[in-house]
């Protein structure tokens, strides 16, 4: 007999979150034949809401309603999911902050393999599941072999499995009961959302984008006069930020700003999955980096393998010339 | 209060350029240049602010090879007044989870309120964090970017999510966040820093003073393995534009001018 299969389903007002489909997907393309079951933990009426909606793809929902779950707090979760899944299930989970928070635990408690970051598939063999990771930022992938003879916690990187169609009639169990009397030491207490600073990115048409490859802070000027001689507004990857050298607001990634440019210039950019991550609309894309193997250049349109210190000078003037 | 920071020596990927080597079976790593993992450094920084403003001791921990040392000391060297190693050959080649559960073994030997971890390293797993919180039973919390102690018993921290909004917690000590980027500005590390720490004893445990069985870490106990590194055929990825500087820069605005980049 096949071990079963879990998907846990994370929505957000109501609705469920794109990641739903595409564990779907995963489920099914790591372990073939496989009937996954959504779990859907959470409280009040949007539980049933988010349920029903799940049940037209998955052929079987188990709902969790408990005004503990109107948060979802991975160390509430991670007990419930201990006491209700069966010996030796196999658990996706999407890999993001959430999955991220409950995932490593979860597979401690319920003594399985953890499988983080999947972002394909070669199958499962017996008891032996392999899967495609990738390390060093994206520069290189791996084949992982995973014993699953106790089970797997997997978590699936966004975007790497195509959704599922949603093509099922499903039935939606309530098993609200077992999620009673959950404790944890720690608690939800609020959520700050990002804070609206004086730039918009999100709905800039050109966007001159900079990551670390840039070297030293007051080289940044450089990107400025480029973007101001092309008329564009500059944006950043991640360590920028982290460096305190541009605001929040201008951070383009999974951790910052969703765009939708037509034209994105990526200077330096090493171009992560959670970078790539928030570039949507399918921009025409130029690459500038020194390394030839950053990941960015299988993102680009056209790529440059340059030292930006020599490039931007020269670009900034010969797009000053072409005006 | 008394911090573990848990830390790993890895190849600088923003530095490097990653090969793959042997026929898959690793990366080319004669050149490689290799420094304390990046969320490990914003880790310790932020022990060392916290001891700073709260009393306390900072200790720093790696599992690995002799080469180890070396980054032990250079986060000692921000501030942290202890370091330790835990080496043995039977360690090599361990899972996430036996690096966490031989972690645990050095936790439970010291008498810690707080351990922090960096949110991921250089394979991307961000697990030994959470896995470690789990077998001590402790809470946990991910992708730290703010740690305010309340009371001596409870801190309230932040966690980074989707579209850089903070979700705010409370958690009870003793418990293991991991911490994200981005969380404080690391000091500085001088070479007489170094120098300072040089000469100062770092005690190395291994299995038997772990108390660790043998067959329960390494490739024997690790259910997850790596079988090879590889470059995937991807589609046909960018078009490359070579040439002079200049030539470039004349090319690049030719096509900028086209797609509507120049406005």
């Amino acid at each position: 007999m096949s071990a079963p299969v879990f998907a846990l389903i994370a929505h957000k007002d109501g609705k469920a979150d794109d990641s739903a489909l595409e564990l779907l997907a995963a489920a099914r393309t790591l372990f073939a034949g496989s009937s996954p079951v959504a779990l859907v933990a959470g409280s009040g009426p949007q539980v049933q809401t988010v349920a029903q909606e799940v049940a037209r793809a998955f052929d079987e929902v188990w709902s969790f309603d408990q005004p503990d779950l109107g948060y979802p707090n991975a160390e509430l979760l991670r007990p419930l999911l201990t006491k209700v899944l069966p010996q030796g299930a196999m658990v996706l989970l999407p890999h993001n902050p959430l999955g991220m928070d409950l995932g490593p635990g979860l597979s401690v408690k319920l003594d399985a393999a953890y499988v983080p970051d999947v972002i394909g598939s070669e199958g499962l063999d017996g008891q032996t599941l392999k899967v495609i990771r990738q390390e060093f930022n994206g520069q290189v992938s791996a084949h992982v072999r995973c014993e699953v003879s106790h089970g797997a916690v997997i978590t699936v990187r966004s975007g790497a499995f195509p959704p599922a169609v949603a093509s099922a009639a499903g039935k939606v169990v309530d098993r609200s009961a077992d999620a009673a009397g959950l404790a944890a030491r720690r608690r939800f207490v609020e959520l700050l959302e990002a804070e609206a600073g004086d730039i918009d990115i999100t709905k800039e048409e050109v966007l001159v984008s900079v990551g670390r490859g840039i070297g030293e802070q007051e080289n940044l000027a450089l990107v400025e006069e480029l973007a101001d001689a092309m008329g564009a507004v500059m944006s950043c990857s991640r360590p920028l930020v982290d460096a305190k050298w541009l605001e929040k607001a201008r951070q383009v990634g999974t951790s910052g700003q969703t765009v939708k440019p037509k034209v994105y210039l990526a200077l330096g950019i090493s171009g992560s999955f959670q970078h790539l991550g928030g570039l949507k609309g399918n921009p025409f894309i130029v690459a500038v980096n020194k390394n030839p193997k950053a990941p960015i250049f299988q993102a680009a349109s056209v790529g440059v393998v340059a030292d930006l210190l020599e490039l931007l000078p020269e670009l900034t003037e010969a797009v000053k010339k072409a005006r | 209060m008394e911090i573990l920071v848990c830390i790993k020596r890895v190849p600088d990927s923003a530095e490097n350029e990653i090969v793959v080597d042997d026929g898959g079976r690793d990366i080319r790593r004669d050149d490689l240049t290799y420094s304390v993992n990046e969320w490990d450094n914003y880790a310790v920084e932020e022990a060392i602010a916290i001891a700073e403003r709260e009393g306390g001791n900072v200790t720093v921990v790696s599992v690995g090879s002799s080469e180890a040392e070396e980054v032990v000391r250079r986060e000692m060297a921000m501030g942290a007044g202890q370091g330790l190693l835990l080496q043995d050959d039977a360690f090599d080649n361990s899972d996430g989870r036996g690096i966490a559960s031989i972690l645990k073994a050095a936790v439970t030997k010291g008498s810690y309120d707080l351990v922090l971890t960096g949110a991921q390293a250089d394979d991307g797993a961000a697990q030994v964090g959470g896995m470690l919180a789990a077998m001590l039973d402790w809470p946990y919390a991910s992708l730290v970017n703010k740690v305010e102690v309340s009371d001596g018993k409870t801190l309230r921290i932040g966690r980074e999510i989707e579209g850089g909004a903070q979700e705010i917690n409370e958690i009870q000590t003793p418990c293991v966040l991991s911490v994200q980027t981005g969380i404080n500005e690391p000091r500085y590390v001088g070479i007489r820093g170094i120098r300072k720490v040089a000469s100062v004893e770092i005690p190395v445990l291994d299995a038997a003073a772990l108390g660790i069985q043998a067959g329960s870490v390494g490739p024997s106990g690790a259910r997850v393995s790596r079988v090879d590194y590889f470059v995937p055929a991807t589609g046909k990825g960018a078009e490359l534009i070579e040439g002079t500087t200049k030539e470039i820069a004349a090319k690049l605005v030719h096509l900028l001018k086209a797609k509507g980049g120049l406005k």
